[in-house]
């Protein structure tokens, strides 16, 4: 090799070696791009809500329990109980059906039915919130209001069913359609940690003469179960800051709601229907960003933990 | 008793496929009515004007226009978005795949960009907001489309990375045995062998950056004319649905539904156009 050619350092024409080195060091340089991203977001929206976080101890605001701008009361409490709610409910509607199609795909279909069904999850990974909106907005709003008096009647002794809200803007109705936008992504990851056991557990078990339902519950569910809940909580930290669909159909009332028919106002909501407008009332535009800022939190930590959980997982098994 | 015992195990069998497979069902078919509703909601509203016109005065109270405004809106931000991600994802994805391959550092990327991805639309046009305001600009087509593009960023980066990570290394083993340097072996050999990949990664950010409503709400504004300048605001369908669902007219919420079923087609025709590009583009790889 000629080595004083490769190594030639002339300004208009690099060598083949320095343009290898420019463009190392220049690659480099974008890959920092996203952490930068990350710690600008954190460090912008402390900034910009230090004014409210300055004056009032973070203790009050999360756990006030009364939202009125125009008087200066900035309590977090009822979004952050509707964030709550909405997520919940919608875990409990989406988990058990996932898991149990997780499996189904995983362990039961034959690879040409998963290779129809894996696209199918795709789209519907796909469709855009706003759509899940519309639909809800269509078909789970009537639906809720028409089963609520059912529920009144039959369940009533349980405070949870009973509501005097008479429209079926709610909590479970946001909580059905952020199930069903949830489940491709929890149905996703629980199908890739299932795959992930390796077949000599399942041969074992099926050679001792266990049926395949023995053989998942005993030989493959144990092994798979960490990573499984890592998939649940990632398909929860979406769910925590969904906006749209939910927005479009959860009522929207800064109240604490009593049960799963009454209203609610998540955080996500809170910020798209009052960032950009009426900036002129004082530290309201810093609440809005403090609330934005503990969404951004709690969505970070649970996302790290289970991102990194289901890496350890998943890579374990695959050695 | 051990006839009893064989039987239990064939109920319990019996009955968790049954569970499973109605589960199953019951997630397909929630993807079918969802996909029938915004259909028969959709379809009676949308008419050759819709699609060609742009609002005309009095629209948002039922009278003449359509929503080509939202259309070309929602285009040209996905669109310019989808470009300035690839600018910056496809560096990333090549350093971590070949200068960086198996590192530490690229795993330490990776979780950033994951972390990135989990991070909810409306926490990215609140900052991008924030970020334009300190900077004095209005909302405006530029401020959707860098929003955008900090969206798509990760969900394109991270769709490369795994078909990165799929490639065999004899391939690169093979083009560095024959002298070429890390560059180059990653712009003639590893692009060319990923493309299938690649596409499919860029038209997947395409389509989540067009369905987005919450990360532009703010920074990209809404009009009814299609902009001249990247200074003006921008119309999108995402919010063109979202207003025009929340009003009180009937003949309006059924442009919302229109244009829920233009966007959900699009979203549709890109999912089907990627899978048939790749598997065109896949016979130019080595298998």
């Amino acid at each position: 090799m000629d080595s004083k050619r490769l190594r030639s350092r002339s300004f208009l024409f690099p060598s083949r070696a320095t343009k290898d080195r420019l463009a190392s060091g220049g690659f480099f340089l974008i890959t920092l791009l996203p952490l930068i991203l990350l710690v600008a977001m954190i460090l912008a929206l402390v900034a910009r809500s230090w004014p409210i976080l300055e004056i009032k101890p973070i203790g009050e605001l999360l756990t006030g329990r009364i939202w009125k701008p125009l008087q200066g009361q900035f309590g977090f409490f009822p979004f952050i109980i509707g964030t709550f709610w909405v997520t919940v409910t919608a875990l409990v509607v989406a988990v058990p059906p996932c898991l149990l199609s997780a499996i189904y795909l995983a362990e039961y279909c034959r690879s040409h039915t998963v290779a129809i069904v894996k696209p199918l999850l795709d789209l519907l990974a796909g469709i855009p919130s706003v759509v899940y909106g519309v639909w809800g907005v269509v078909a789970i709003v009537p639906a809720v209001q028409s089963v609520k008096p059912f529920f009144s009647r039959w369940l009533g002794f349980i405070p949870f069913f009973v509501s005097d809200n008479p429209t079926g803007f709610s909590i479970l109705t946001g909580g059905i359609v952020l199930a069903v936008m949830i489940v491709p992504f929890i149905i996703a990851v629980a199908f890739e940690v299932l795959r992930a056991v390796p077949n000599d557990a399942r041969r074992a078990s099926l050679a001792l003469g266990a049926t395949r339902w023995q053989t998942i519950r005993y030989a493959v569910l144990p092994q798979s179960f960490p990573g499984i809940i890592a998939g649940v909580v990632l398909g929860a930290s979406r769910a925590l800051g969904e906006t749209m669909a939910v927005l479009m159909v959860v009522g929207n009332v800064p109240n604490i709601p009593k049960s799963i028919f009454d209203p609610a106002y998540p955080l996500p909501a809170l910020i798209a229907n009052n960032y950009g407008e009426m900036l002129s009332i004082p530290l309201y535009d810093a609440a809005l960003l403090g609330a934005a800022l503990v969404l951004l939190l709690v969505v970070l930590f649970f996302n790290i933990l289970s991102t990194l959980a289901l890496r350890h997982f998943v890579r374990r098994s695959k050695v | 008793m051990k006839k009893r015992h064989y039987l239990r195990r064939h109920i319990e069998e019996g009955l968790v496929k049954v569970l499973m497979i109605l589960s199953f069902v019951l997630v397909v078919g929630s993807l079918g009515l969802i996909l029938v509703t915004v259909l028969v909601k959709g379809l009676p509203a949308l008419n050759l004007a819709m699609l060609t016109q742009t609002p005309k005065g009095g629209y948002y109270l039922g009278k003449e226009g359509g929503i080509l405004n939202a259309i070309i809106g929602s285009l040209y931000m996905a669109g310019g978005a989808t470009i300035l991600a690839i600018v910056f994802s496809l560096p990333i994805v090549l350093y971590m795949g070949t200068y960086a391959r198996r590192s530490s550092y690229a795993d330490f990327v990776r979780l950033s960009l994951d972390v990135l991805w989990g991070i909810p639309s409306i926490v990215y046009g609140a900052f991008g907001f924030t970020i334009m305001l300190a900077l004095g600009m209005r909302a405006s087509l530029l401020g959707g489309i860098l929003v955008l593009t900090l969206l798509e960023i990760p969900i394109m980066t991270r769709a490369m990375d795994e078909v990165i990570r799929m490639m065999p290394f004899d391939l690169e083993r093979a083009s560095y045995a024959l002298g070429s340097t890390r560059i180059e072996t990653a712009t003639k050999v590893v692009i060319r062998q990923m493309l299938p990949g690649i596409v499919t990664a860029i038209l997947l950010a395409f389509g989540r950056a067009i369905g987005d409503a919450a990360s532009v709400l703010f920074v990209a504004g809404y009009t009814d004319r299609i902009p001249t300048s990247l200074f003006r605001p921008v119309a999108s369908l995402p919010l063109a649905v979202f207003f025009q669902l929340g009003t009180a007219f009937p003949e309006v919420r059924q442009r919302a539904y229109a244009a829920a079923l233009v966007l959900t087609f699009i979203i549709l025709a890109v999912s089907l156009g990627s899978r048939w590009i790749s598997g065109r583009l896949s016979k130019y790889t080595i298998k």
